[in-house]
């Protein structure tokens, strides 16, 4: 599976690392940051472009996201 | 339409709070502005000494301590930091020279527009102009480097040395009594319009605690528009325009035109120039002047450094005659915008992840 490292990185950075992985098609990627603004940013873009979030962990600090693609009778 | 309530929300009691603080005092068209209302604080601290532009304005360490609160209370408050430091602070500079071009944040721009001052077409043109030239180099792979988990301490210099000048406003502390300041406050001109305090300092706080809440940002609108085809941050940037429009025409303070308006020129050129001065250098660093307010309340020591240098660009901006006037920008002001201009384009150029 795709991990992207986004910790530490400023606005809009783990957004735009997160669409570069999607564009690919990926059917799971998952993302890591560190702060919850970038979570809900995320959340959006993945909704946007056809995937769900399908798990969020925190651990120290750390934030998950575990992003997987629709599947295609769920696409609105 | 869920998602939008809160950030659409948050824009519009922004826009309100703005009309209301002109209705008690504020200069016209300048509930808020960021870049202005730092540029009085560096002046109160006499860093400049343009004397009609000195005060401590209580809206911009509301900002700071509203957003302080909110991420306490939603326990996202982190010390972090060590993101290209100095860099951030010279951006902070640089956007400041450009915003003081025009005479206005992105916020007081909105602000402007709502007041029926056309010149502030042009400069959101410029704005956005700015932004889709950032968000080009962000495609590129523009980085300012990682920020890391910090000791707490860096997080809390900033707010505690807003809530010592909140002090010497309340007091009106002279340290040089035979100089008549600092602290200076200005006795004509915008630093000596203004809101009561206590209320100055209440808008503040509710502004940077709903802007913490709903990550409002006046550049973030347009950049995730061309980004990511997202309109979220831009519903708010929308919002606090319908509401403060609302507002001025209910409150009689809206006149349309390009002459005669409030703290503003008309050098159509300048004030293009100088927001995308703003524009480019607020996608560098992540969020525009009132995002880095807001930023620095939740413990970013980088966005601490980005409003110092914002501070100290003011004093720059005003000692060598870079700032704009009612009566227009001067030959060394237009010097400072193209110069910021071709930094801004180099620093964005040269740094990628490492």
């Amino acid at each position: 599976m795709i991990e992207i490292d986004a910790r530490g990185l400023s606005c809009p950075l783990p957004v735009v690392r997160t669409k570069a992985a999607l564009d690919k098609g990926p059917d799971e990627i998952r993302v890591l940051v560190d702060a919850g603004e970038q979570v809900e940013n995320i959340r959006r873009l993945s909704k946007h472009l056809g995937y769900k979030i399908t798990g969020e962990d925190k651990d120290s600090g750390v934030f998950t996201i575990t992003i997987k693609k629709e599947e295609a009778n769920e696409q609105v | 339409m869920n998602r939008y309530k809160g950030v659409v929300a948050a824009g519009g009691l922004v826009g309100l709070f703005a009309v209301l603080l002109v209705t008690l005092g504020n200069p016209d068209n300048m509930g808020f502005c960021i870049a202005c209302f730092e540029r009085d604080i560096a002046g109160a601290l006499g860093l400049h000494r343009a004397a009609v532009v000195q005060y401590i304005r209580p809206e911009i360490l509301g900002i700071v301590f509203g957003a302080m609160f909110a991420s306490f209370i939603f326990k996202e408050f982190r010390s972090e930091g060590g993101s290209a430091p100095l860099l951030r602070f010279f951006i902070g500079m640089v956007v400041m020279i450009g915003a003081l071009a025009f005479l206005g944040c992105p916020l007081r721009m909105v602000l402007r527009l709502a007041g029926g001052d056309l010149n502030a077409l042009t400069a959101m043109a410029g704005f956005v102009s700015g932004i889709y030239a950032g968000v080009y180099f962000l495609k590129r792979g523009f980085n300012l480097d990682r920020s890391r988990q910090q000791h707490r301490y860096n997080a809390w210099i900033l707010p505690l040395v807003f809530a010592l000048l909140f002090f010497l406003l309340v007091f009106r502390v002279r340290f040089n009594p035979a100089g008549e300041g600092p602290i200076f406050f200005s006795s004509s001109g915008p630093g000596s319009m203004y809101a009561p305090v206590v209320i100055a300092l209440l808008a503040g706080i509710f502004t940077g605690f709903l802007s913490q809440r709903t990550r409002l940002c006046l550049m973030g609108g347009s950049r995730d528009v061309f980004l990511v085809r997202d309109f979220y941050l831009l519903s708010g940037f929308a919002a606090i325009f319908i509401v403060a429009l609302a507002g001025n025409l209910i409150a009689g303070r809206f006149s349309i035109g390009f002459l005669n308006q409030p703290a503003a020129h008309s050098e159509h050129l300048w004030n293009f120039l100088g927001m995308s001065v703003v524009g480019l250098g607020s996608v560098l660093l992540g969020g525009c002047p009132l995002r880095q307010l807001v930023l620095a309340g939740r413990g970013n020591s980088d966005s601490s450094l980005s409003v110092l240098g914002m501070i100290a660009g003011a004093a720059v901006a005003h000692n060598l005659n870079f700032a704009a006037s009612p009566a227009g920008i001067g030959s060394w002001g237009k010097t400072a915008v193209v110069v910021s201009i071709a930094v801004l384009l180099l620093i964005a150029a040269g740094n990628r992840e490492i």
